[in-house]
């Protein structure tokens, strides 16, 4: 179980970006995590991974633990070692590296298995089995985001955490990605989806949390936050009413009015 | 034409001295984004260290044997410095904007030079070795032979970087910590022990081309100056190309030697010693027809 315990973050020891955060990530499981852009997604992950540091972030309170043991002091490459990696948003991958090194790359710490897990990650993605001696620069977004998922599976992590893997691509690229993440998923690989996608993301993991202005506002097993009001207003476009209007005077809100006066 | 070719060759040879000195610039640069003005200091050290070293192998060995023993003790030893000034003093000003730390280098660069300065003392020390200004004949061109014993050291260090590079994980590690750090952290690559390695190459570089450098003319306080004719080679080059401070170390090199031979026959205008400026003169018409060098790539970019 990979967890935060009332998490604060705080940037450049000012901004507190996250105002006691908690959620379970459980060893087998998807977990969705919702809300709009600031909401505080990309820092959690961050806390969670070791790369507050070099944003000039820090844990103020509360602890991030993997089965118990606090790992939120933990330097990233620690964190990598014991089983939890991140992808980060807008894919980042080494792209003057052709496909293959890009792959061995993320076997840093598991150079051991680097055959088995070449051969599972292309499996998984047998588009990059056909192009890995391409520079990785000059794949299609798709691609490059495959190799970024592809590239965090080198070293079998036991968690692993997306945030906005898709994000800019095309409906029948987010297929795949999702059909994705449900097999690594099935491989015994827990996973932590960061999404504004938020159908995509409801429709293939088991809980789910919301977040906005630093804090979780909603925590349901994600059946039920698929109909929940508020998320099927606010997150799936979804209107309530018969004929798909709605008054707003009926609005329920969960801490919406913050945003506007905090 | 054989002199022209004699003095190529020779240029070649005080080239891959550039050459050697270049690649240690542009290993830092790779991967901490600095230009490190602490590498004179490094092979002015290294060559020190060869100094003391050779001698006292020198009685047991073949001279040629113990000098290539005695480069190799230097190259660790300055490697293991780097290592401590990069702990000490780069490392904790990490993030920190790049002028800084190049500024922080300077200031390194002329500690470590004065402290070695006081183990070399006012004289020239001597580095054992076989070669000299001994010459050999070759194809009926007339080369020293500490020429080709450069060339051959930088061939030699060409391709166990390339192999390093290609095929190792701290190497692919090192590359990839280049482009972009945050995406190379998440691949659990520690980019402190990548900035500590690449310092630890650079210094054990210096070392070696200081070294070759001493064969001719033993060690003295002022041949550090020679490490700034790098700063040519790895901007014609590209800065962020290792085959780019081969080219340009080697270019500049052989710019240098066929100026310092022809130009008082040809252009005795210019003044004496020409020779000296010639890099700074190709650096800038090199960079007038490609700005990022001839190697430096500008980004690659889908289109």
């Amino acid at each position: 179980m990979l967890s935060a315990r009332n998490l604060e973050v705080v940037y450049d020891d000012v901004v507190l970006a996250l105002r006691g955060v908690s959620i379970d990530v459980p060893e087998d499981g998807i977990v969705a995590l919702l809300g709009s852009n600031g909401a505080g997604k990309t820092t959690l992950l961050r806390a969670l991974t070791g790369l507050l540091d070099i944003h000039q972030g820090e844990v103020a309170k509360g602890r991030v633990t993997l089965d118990d043991q606090p790992i939120h002091r933990m330097s990233p490459e620690r964190v990598v070692r014991h089983g939890v990696r991140q992808v980060l948003e807008g894919r980042r991958v080494f792209v003057e590296l052709n496909v293959e090194e890009n792959l061995k790359v993320g076997a840093h710490t598991a150079r051991s298995r680097m055959a088995d897990n070449l051969e599972r990650v292309y499996a998984l993605f047998p588009v990059l089995g056909d192009r890995r001696a391409a520079t990785a620069g000059y794949l299609s977004g798709g691609e490059q985001q495959m190799l970024a998922i592809g590239r965090a599976m080198m070293s079998e992590p036991r968690y692993l955490l997306l945030d906005e893997p898709t994000l800019g691509l095309a409906p029948k690229m987010v297929e795949n990605i999702r059909d994705v993440v449900l097999e690594i998923n099935k491989g015994g690989t827990a996973v932590l989806l960061v999404e504004q996608n938020a159908t995509m993301a409801l429709s293939i993991a088991h809980h789910g949390y919301v977040m906005e202005t630093g804090r979780v506002v909603l925590d349901k097993p994600a059946a039920a936050l698929l109909n929940d009001d508020d998320v099927r207003e606010f997150y799936l476009g979804l209107h309530p009413g018969e004929d798909g209007r709605k008054s707003f005077r009926d609005t329920k809100h969960y801490r919406r009015k913050k945003r506007w006066s905090a | 034409m054989t002199q022209f070719l004699e003095v190529v060759l020779r240029g070649l040879g005080s080239g891959s001295i550039y050459a050697l000195l270049a690649l240690g610039f542009v290993i830092i640069y790779k991967s901490t984004g600095v230009i490190s003005f602490a590498q004179p200091a490094m092979m002015l050290t290294g060559a020190t260290i060869t100094s003391y070293v050779g001698p006292a192998l020198g009685v047991m060995l073949f001279t040629g044997f113990s000098f290539f023993v005695s480069v190799a003790v230097a190259a660790l030893l300055t490697a293991v410095l780097a290592l401590v000034i990069e702990r000490g003093a780069i490392r904790p000003m990490v993030g920190r904007p790049a002028f800084v730390v190049a500024i922080i280098t300077i200031g390194i660069d002329i500690v470590v030079r004065v402290v070695t300065s006081g183990f070399i003392g006012l004289g020239a020390r001597n580095i054992p070795n076989p070669w000299g200004l001994e010459r050999v004949e070759l194809a009926g061109l007339r080369v020293q032979e500490r020429h080709l014993v450069s060339l051959a050291t930088l061939a030699l260090v060409v391709a166990v970087l390339f192999w390093f590079y290609r095929y190792t994980r701290h190497g692919l590690a090192m590359r990839a910590a280049a482009f972009d750090q945050e995406a190379a952290l998440t691949q659990g690559v520690s980019v402190g022990s990548v900035f500590a390695l690449s310092w630890a190459m650079a210094g054990a570089l210096a070392a070696v081309a200081g070294s070759l450098l001493a064969i001719s003319a033993g060690v003295d306080r002022q041949i550090w100056i020679v490490a700034l004719v790098a700063l040519p080679a790895i901007i014609l080059g590209g800065l962020d190309s290792l085959e780019g401070a081969v080219v340009g170390g080697l270019a500049v090199g052989v710019v240098e030697a066929l100026v310092g031979t022809y130009q008082r026959d040809y252009a005795p205008w210019l003044g004496d010693n020409f020779a000296v400026v010639s890099p700074y003169v190709l650096m800038l018409l090199v960079l007038l027809a490609k700005p990022y060098g001839i190697f430096g790539t500008p980004e690659v970019r889908r289109v």
